[in-house]
């Protein structure tokens, strides 16, 4: 196996590995994004909403 | 905003707009405390305080400007004035880390995340959070600034001494597991990056 490029290989795999950590640290957050909204949150700002109705 | 004729009825339609945009904003806001808590049942009440906080205080966000950053730096201020769990509680251990991850696919994933969590765990604070925001929320280096109250400088050598801890935990191990062998978390890393580039 050949490569063409290797004079910095240290540098390329540093990259590499950089590159890696962020897919999976984009790939953790987003597992919880992409989560169903628990119906919690939906209610309590609704609650909220309704009492600023009240209120004017 | 211009003036309305009809005060009440602009402030209404301001409100609607406002929970609109809140309410697409959840799945984000559960996303970053999850990060900052470790657990999820106190990431999603820090969320909600969060998300109640930024409803009472929507008189003072300028409708048009990034609502994102403004309701993050709301749940990161309501996260440290709580202290509800202080960032060393956050290395978590194994149990609360099990609970908290969501199951993929690849059975070898959830290890990776894991220790992808104990790693982000043993990292100063505000490098941590530099690099959430940074490398996760999609914030760029000047949202990211503001949201944190610091400058922008700070914020780039906060991720990228982030990043440079965090790869020499992977690679060596260093998180706070006993069965772990040097270099294991940083492979399987890799693993999964070349199975993401090269297959789907």
């Amino acid at each position: 196996m050949k490569r063409p490029r290797n004079k910095a290989p240290n540098l390329d795999e540093a990259r590499l590995r950089q590159q890696a950590i962020g897919v999976r640290l984009r790939q953790m957050f987003d597992e919880v994004v992409s989560e169903p909204v628990p119906d919690e949150f939906l209610a309590l700002l609704h609650k909220a909403d309704e009492r600023r109705s009240g209120e004017s | 905003m211009g003036a309305h004729p009809q005060p009440a009825a602009g402030d209404a339609a301001r409100d609607n707009a406002f929970r609109q945009e809140l309410t697409r904003l959840i799945p984000q806001l559960r996303a970053f405390a999850r990060t900052l808590c470790g657990d999820a049942t106190a990431a999603d009440d820090l969320a909600q305080d969060a998300m109640l906080k930024a409803w009472d205080a929507r008189q003072s966000f300028q409708m048009g400007t990034n609502m994102k950053a403004w309701t993050f730096m709301i749940l990161r201020n309501q996260f440290y004035s709580e202290k509800r769990r202080s960032w060393r509680q956050t290395q978590l251990d194994q149990e609360v880390a099990e609970r908290t991850l969501v199951a993929v696919d690849d059975p070898e994933a959830p290890v990776a995340l894991d220790e992808l969590r104990q790693g982000l765990g043993m990292l100063p604070a505000e490098q941590r959070e530099a690099l959430i925001l940074v490398g996760a929320g999609g914030f760029a280096y000047e949202e990211a600034a503001a949201i944190c109250n610091c400058a922008v400088g700070t914020v780039k050598s906060r991720v990228s001494r982030a990043r440079r801890a965090l790869q020499g935990i992977l690679e060596t191990g260093d998180y706070d597991r006993d069965n772990a062998s040097a270099g294991d978390a940083m492979a399987t890393i890799l693993a999964h990056a070349e199975r993401l580039s090269s297959g789907k």
